[in-house]
């Protein structure tokens, strides 16, 4: 086709300004409004100037909200670090002990249960491990417990297991992707080469599938360290993370300026963890030439 | 194939795992007591019937329904215009634009949320189910961007081409012969975003000015011991119904592959 690439550009410009326009009216500008706000000073329900460092240094001057940042980097990383150790032997079986035709099978059943309603999935946690729950009530009529375990009040324990739970088959599939690319000769050689078949696995197949572990961790970490749901749910509202700061701040308190301040520090929270992530990952993807 | 009987074993286990909780549904949406626990004490429908009585679920439903059309139709929408321009074409900001469009793949939706809604309460916009709408489409189109842009990669460029030197205009070839061809690409999206939105909790619940939703309904209801039971049969109803759209989907995906002459390789996304 004869076009010139100024006309190309043109045709794609013009194709791409619907999408365009939306996410910058509604993405751009209200992160930006956020990050302006977050500067300001704010009574309730309005913003107004001068410009303050105020709403940062709050951070730092009352111990209850770094307590709440850093236990939300804490759960997340936790809850990354489970769900990511638990995933790779999962994807490691699908992809060297499934017969090629059934792989797409095993792993449809693994994403059904990420599809079926979060909301229940986390409820149904809450009913399991409560008060006279499922789990309780099974222990207790099989002897194995005369009293109430209760898991539901050990809130930051419960928040990680609904989490880890909650977010596993994410991590399964881009695990399962790098080590599909993982070839397969290499590993004959290893062995041809008087290998043991765990070395192998440590020296070869292991560093080759790093970049989709770290991908697995960050599509974990970043729902996680956000979650506003579980929280609220199972931890009886009792152990608030950083999605429920927010909420309290911006809605109860209406303190917008404030609200913003920890969206902010959050959104920096969550790069500064994925530019780590990213970097290290750099380093496999540099080995893997 | 090695047989590995422990690693197949953990897996198995991992998958009773993830479907552990799934499982409990029916059987205690079908469960004679209103006391989750077992032992189990009898078979009963009542909680399904307690379900379809509920006059405020009804409306939620509607409302969830509403609400997951409009978000599936226009995300696919947008996600159509992202998707054909990123893969045909080369113009300037491009990497920015896509990178913004992607962004709620990679921020916590609290953020999205709480970011759109102190816009929205700034310049004194009402909240309602159109303002949830606006917001879940920030989520899907992302995931309509993903899906639709392996539906124009398995494109044969040719093909459009070929209609074009034999004097078809380029909207007919679009229609004639692209748009054919990647929608099982648009079904899939249109699926898969509707599940999303249907199951979405906090854009819903924030954006929402307290109108019935679902996923709201859902997560007040549980609050109550009294209604959980109902909520269970709710449930189930539910993850039926998603399996069965998710398989619809996966249908479609690998026809589209199949259509195109491609290879299998992988799930979603």
């Amino acid at each position: 086709m004869a076009q010139t690439p100024g006309s190309e550009a043109r045709t794609g410009l013009k194709l791409i300004s619907p999408t365009a326009i939306y996410v910058i009216l509604l993405l751009a500008v209200p992160l930006a409004t956020v990050l302006i706000y977050s500067v300001l000073t704010g009574g309730r329900g309005n913003v107004s100037l001068p410009v303050t460092f105020e709403n940062y240094s709050e951070l730092w001057s009352k111990s209850v909200y770094g307590y709440i940042m850093f236990k939300s980097l804490m759960v997340a990383l936790v809850v990354t670090a489970i769900t990511v150790l638990l995933a790779y032997p999962v994807a490691y079986f699908v992809s060297f002990h499934v017969k090629p035709e059934r792989k797409s099978l095993w792993l449809f059943l693994i994403t059904i249960p990420f599809w079926t309603s979060y909301i229940i999935r986390v409820s149904l946690w809450f009913v399991i491990l409560g008060y006279g729950g499922v789990l309780d009530s099974t222990l207790m009529s099989l002897g194995i417990m005369d009293t109430q375990l209760n898991v539901a009040s050990y809130s930051i324990l419960s928040i990680i297991i609904v989490l880890a739970h909650a977010y596993a088959p994410f991590a399964v599939l881009p695990i399962f992707v790098s080590l599909e690319k993982v070839d397969r000769s290499l590993l004959e050689a290893g062995q041809d080469l008087g290998e043991s078949r765990w070395v192998t696995f440590l020296r070869v197949t292991l560093p080759l599938s790093m970049p989709g572990v770290i991908a697995a961790a960050l599509i974990v970490f970043i729902p996680t360290v956000g979650d506003y749901v579980t929280p609220e749910l199972v931890g009886d509202g009792k152990e608030p993370m950083i999605a429920n700061l927010i909420e309290t701040q911006l809605l109860k308190l209406q303190n917008f300026p404030q609200g913003s301040a920890f969206a902010v520090v959050s959104m920096l929270m969550v790069g500064i963890v994925s530019v780590a992530f990213v970097l290290w990952n750099r380093r496999f993807i540099g080995g893997a030439k | 194939m090695k047989k590995a009987p422990a690693l197949r074993s953990y897996t198995l286990f991992y998958l009773l795992f993830l479907y552990g909780p799934i499982i409990l549904l029916p059987i205690f949406a079908f469960n004679d007591s209103r006391v989750v626990a077992f032992p189990l004490q009898g078979f009963t429908t009542s909680w399904f019937s307690e379900m379809v009585a509920d006059a405020n679920l009804r409306i939620a439903a509607k409302n969830s329904l509403i609400i997951a059309l409009s978000v599936a139709t226009l995300s696919t929408v947008l996600g159509i215009f992202a998707a054909r321009a990123s893969v045909r074409y080369r113009f300037p900001g491009k990497a920015p634009l896509m990178g913004l469009i992607m962004l709620p793949l990679v921020l916590p939706e609290m953020i999205v949320a709480m970011a759109l809604l102190v816009v929205l309460l700034s310049i004194g916009i009402p909240l309602s189910l159109f303002t949830v709408i606006i917001g879940q489409v920030l989520i899907c189109t992302p995931f309509a961007v993903a899906i639709l842009t392996s539906a124009f990669q398995s494109l044969d460029k040719s093909l459009e081409e070929a209609a074009l030197d034999l004097g078809e205009t380029p909207w007919s070839t679009f229609r004639l012969i692209i748009l054919p061809l990647v929608m099982p690409g648009i079904m899939a999206s249109f699926l898969i975003c509707f599940t999303i939105s249907f199951d979405e909790f906090i854009i819903s619940n924030f954006l929402g000015s307290g109108q019935p939703i679902l996923s709201v309904y859902i997560f007040g209801q549980f609050r109550f011991p009294a209604k959980v039971p109902s909520m269970l049969a709710l449930g189930t109803v539910l993850v039926c119904f998603s399996i069965i759209l998710l398989g619809f989907a996966e249908y479609m995906r690998r026809r589209g592959i199949a259509k195109a002459g491609g290879k299998d390789s992988g799930g979603f996304l």
